[in-house]
């Protein structure tokens, strides 16, 4: 049994110790809004915070995710209203909408370290998810939008 | 903007939350909220519930075209329904809907007209049902968002009618009145949310990879390596001392000819995909690779080559090319190479069968329900007329591109569920979704054009080899057979073209991949027609337009050609000129073409391109400008402007647009499959890269205001675009860059 608090419940889960977190979350738990793309830690598709950083659920062993805390997309809003899922359907971000958890979970590991990124400071968080349908200039562009809302709430 | 309120529950994690429900409910997992209430369904694409609430139902795939944002629009605007009290419902795979064959950017084209009269049957019918409960003429009833209205007697909200409506004699589509473009109120509007778009980034939505049963299980397979390839033995006593691993199930060999059937190999079932991936990897099986071991990629260019200079058919010829040749004042010669391509839809393949009884329950992301319906018939045996047993619930898909309509993926989880009597999930690994494609074949081709003394082109040759498609369903098939997209149809008014074809094996699957052909068709002819701009000296877009010239409907049928046009009549859907032109100057005026084309019209190491083509009926030009920096590329700007008709969603196009612009600089820097002994090479994102976000600005769409008769976007915004970004590279550098990918090349 492996010890987690998962979108804030303490849960127990009967999994090897290295299966990757992605699995556990996906075919145990039963939270499938976490997604597959590669399983290496190439695509940012499976993207979670653990610990509260952007973590890369694939490649992320059940013995490491032991005790931590993780939020995935389920549990990062209540019905979907941060800034950023705000933003990503004010500019209809998503196409398949496949990567765009792991997108969105990205931008909220950016926008935590650095509330207002310039273009580059985007590209450089944001590189290592893939968008195969080619959604990244409008992620850009959210991203900006969210941070704006953002940093309005805080004022 | 106008935003879908969306009342649907989804059964996510059905085997926890859900132990209510009943699989025989047949619900689409992607949008579990059947209204099972239908009182009122005058057609088979929408239906009306006592409450008022309409249902409508989206019977094509979506892939992120935004084809479940778009199609009901069409239907909700007739109906005059208030969109947030409209419910989109995913059909199950079934012949009453038409095709449901979610491919070659058509599912607007076709069904234009058809959702458009399935939303005015209704509309008409609840108009007649208000007039007979009021007791007045038809004609004093007005139907408006949801209400029928009345100048004396008020208004009725459509759950007021449905009763009445229902007991109506359906009208026949002839005495139907459409509304006009201006009347649309969701039609052709640029604020209309997605559909999906909140389910999707609250992690909702669902994919063929998120589908759950109550005890289901988790399958991985070991394909053969090589096409055609067969197990010899296999040892899974490893495999079975991985903790959660059920069993193994071996697949029948791959017999000829491919078509959608299973490749083979042995399956892995497990508890969870971890376990089955870890099963998988200690299972140790003795392959017996078969004939295509004998093939490499690398060795095989010479095949190509030489078949290249040999071409066996010629199915376009106009004039006499070889004559003009013989006397021509100049000869500009080009050889042109596209390597294999991957699908790399973000989602790989994955299905879940159920079979319960006589009933076999699916769940995939598949663009071609019924085609996975037939797929499954096959696979299992079962008889024609049980087909309706088959049920296809389509999930959302995580890309498409032409991979999801081969469903071989859903035959292997059909097949799986029967052997084992459990439901069963198959999922493809990346590395299964790389090495096991239906590939986009490599190409050859040759280009030359024959110029007069006044620089006139007078002649245009234009030879292309590859795997063909054909081969996929024909083991013989040694041409690519159809020579349209982007070979034969090329526009320009030249007066002597030769399209020629060569011959060769093929050694692995061949599919289509998003824009097929036109791919290394359009790069080849768009980087030649840059080519001929600077033999004549001309600025390559007067170089471009003078090429297509005068205003015309192009007749593709002559010069001993049979063209499809993509399957319509080219008296309907002509080759027009003019509207090439017209995305041509439109696009130039919109990225300051004329004077950046100019000497020193951008910085030094900067560089702008431009290329035009119609492909599914649409027209789409593109300017890139790039900056260069010894071997490094940045792409600085790129620019879309397009024709495709009455425009049913215009973000949704745009963002098709976008799309192309990414999936054409991913085939330009990195596209490359390539096979060694049969097998294939790469594996993973690594190995088959893809663009990223730093790699790409902003970009530019330009929609034309058009009323002609709407075509599709999802693939004519891929094939100008390589071709465009080599001329930039070519005005930058100076250099030719003939080959994809640019390997010599990084993009920043
Ligand atoms: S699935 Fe984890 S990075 Fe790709
Ligand atoms: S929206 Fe499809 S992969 Fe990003």
């Amino acid at each position: 049994m492996i010890k987690l608090t998962i979108n804030g419940k303490l849960t127990e889960l009967d999994v090897a110790d290295d299966m990757p977190l992605l699995w556990a979350l996906r075919d145990v738990a039963k939270l499938t809004g976490s997604k597959y793309g590669c399983g290496k830690g190439l695509c940012g598709a499976c993207t979670v915070h653990i610990d509260g950083q952007a973590s890369r659920a694939c490649i992320t062993p059940m013995s490491y995710a032991q005790g931590k805390n993780i939020t995935t997309i389920e549990g990062f809003s209540d019905d979907g209203e941060h800034a950023l899922q705000q933003a990503w359907q004010k500019f209809n971000v998503a196409q398949c909408g496949y990567c765009q958890p792991g997108q969105i979970m990205s931008a909220a590991g950016l926008l935590k370290n650095n509330p207002n990124p310039s273009d580059a400071d985007i590209d450089q968080a944001m590189s290592g998810n893939i968008c195969r349908c080619g959604t990244y200039p409008r992620i850009r562009e959210a991203i900006h939008h969210a941070a704006k809302t953002l940093s309005g709430e805080k004022s | 903007m106008i935003k879908k309120i969306t009342r649907r529950n989804f059964l996510q994690g059905v085997g926890l939350s859900a132990g209510g429900l009943t699989l025989g409910m047949q619900f689409s997992v992607a949008n579990a909220a059947t209204i099972e209430d239908k009182s009122f369904a005058p057609d088979v694409f929408v239906s009306i519930a006592d409450n008022g609430q309409v249902t409508i139902i989206s019977h094509r795939s979506e892939m992120g075209q935004g084809i479940r944002s778009s199609l009901p629009l069409l239907v909700a605007d007739e109906l005059e329904a208030d969109w947030n009290r409209v419910t989109v419902e995913q059909g199950l795979g079934d012949t009453k809907y038409g095709s449901q064959n979610t491919d070659g950017s058509r599912s607007v084209r076709k069904n234009y007209i058809k959702l458009k009269q399935a939303g005015a049957t209704a509309r008409t019918m609840l108009q007649q049902a208000a007039a007979k409960i009021w007791s007045v003429p038809v004609s004093e009833v007005t139907i408006y968002n949801h209400q029928a209205k009345h100048k004396s007697k008020g208004m009725l909200d459509f759950k007021d009618l449905v009763k009445v409506a229902a007991t109506l004699d359906v009208p026949s589509k002839d005495n139907l009145t459409l509304k006009t473009e201006a009347q649309h109120r969701y039609v052709g509007k640029d604020n209309m949310s997605l559909l999906d778009g909140k389910d999707i980034v609250t992690g909702r939505a669902m994919y063929g990879f998120d589908t759950e049963l109550p005890g289901m299980k988790y399958a991985v397979i070991a394909r053969p390596p090589v096409v055609y390839g067969k197990v010899k033995s296999y040892d899974d006593s490893e495999t079975l001392k991985v903790p959660g691993v059920i069993k193994t199930v071996e697949l029948p060999a791959l017999t000829p000819p491919v078509m959608f059937k299973m490749l083979g190999g042995v399956a892995v079932i497990a508890e969870n995909t971890w376990a089955a991936i870890k099963g998988r990897e200690a299972l140790k099986i003795v392959w017996e690779h078969g004939k295509n071991a004998s093939y490499s990629t690398h060795d095989h260019e010479a095949v190509f080559i030489k078949a290249l200079d040999d071409p066996k058919e010629t199915p376009r010829v106009r004039g006499d090319f070889d004559a003009v040749k013989k006397t021509a004042h100049q000869i500009i010669s080009a050889d042109y190479h596209v390597a294999g391509l991957a699908h790399a839809t973000m989602e790989p393949p994955a299905a879940t069968a159920q079979i319960d009884g006589d009933i076999v329950n699916v769940w995939a992301c598949t663009q071609t329900p019924q085609g996975a319906q037939q797929n499954v018939m096959g696979t299992l045996q079962m008889a024609k007329e049980d087909m309706a047993n088959i049920k296809i619930n389509v999930t959302l898909l995580g890309g498409g591109f032409g991979r999801k309509s081969k469903p071989d993926f859903v035959a292997e989880a059909a097949f799986l569920a029967k052997q084992t009597g459990l439901p069963i999930k198959v999922q493809w690994t990346r590395e299964d979704e790389i090495k096991h494609g239906y590939y986009h074949s490599p190409s050859y081709q040759k280009l030359e054009a024959t110029l007069d003394e006044n620089n006139a082109v007078t002649g245009w040759y234009h030879a292309m080899v590859n795997h063909p498609i054909m081969s996929t369903f024909n083991p013989m098939a040694k041409t690519a057979g159809m020579v349209d997209l982007g070979l034969g149809d090329v526009m320009y008014d030249i007066p002597n073209i030769k399209i020629a074809l060569g011959e060769t094996e093929t050694f692995m699957r061949i599919g289509w991949v998003r824009s097929v052909t036109n791919i290394n068709n359009v790069f080849a002819a768009g980087s030649f027609t840059d080519e001929l701009a600077s033999a004549r000296k001309l600025n390559p877009k007067d170089n471009l337009l003078q090429l297509i010239g005068k205003d015309q409907h192009v007749d593709l049928n002559k010069d001993k050609y049979a063209y499809s046009n993509y399957g319509e009549n080219i008296k309907d859907y002509p080759a027009d000129t003019a509207r090439l032109k017209k995305v041509i100057e439109l696009v130039a005026e919109k990225s300051g073409w004329d004077a950046k084309s100019q000497k020193n019209g951008l910085p030094k190491g900067h560089g702008i391109g431009i290329a035009a083509h119609r492909s599914f009926l649409s027209y789409v030009a593109i300017v890139v400008v790039v900056s260069t920096e010894g071997n490094k590329v940045k792409i600085e700007d790129i620019h879309m402007a397009a024709d495709i008709g009455k425009v049913v969603n215009p973000d949704r196009v745009r963002s098709q647009l976008e799309g192309a612009a990414m999936f054409g600089a991913s085939i330009a820097f990195y596209g490359e499959v390539t096979a060694k002994d049969g097998v294939v090479e790469q594996n993973n994102f690594n190995d088959y890269q893809l663009v990223r976000m730093h790699q790409i600005p902003k970009i530019h769409t330009y929609l034309v205001d058009s009323d002609e008769k709407p075509t599709g976007i999802g693939e004519p915004g891929v094939p100008p675009f390589a071709p465009a970004l080599c001329n930039a590279l070519f005005n930058a550098t100076g250099e030719r860059y003939r080959r994809l990918p640019l390997k010599s090349l990084t993009l920043v």
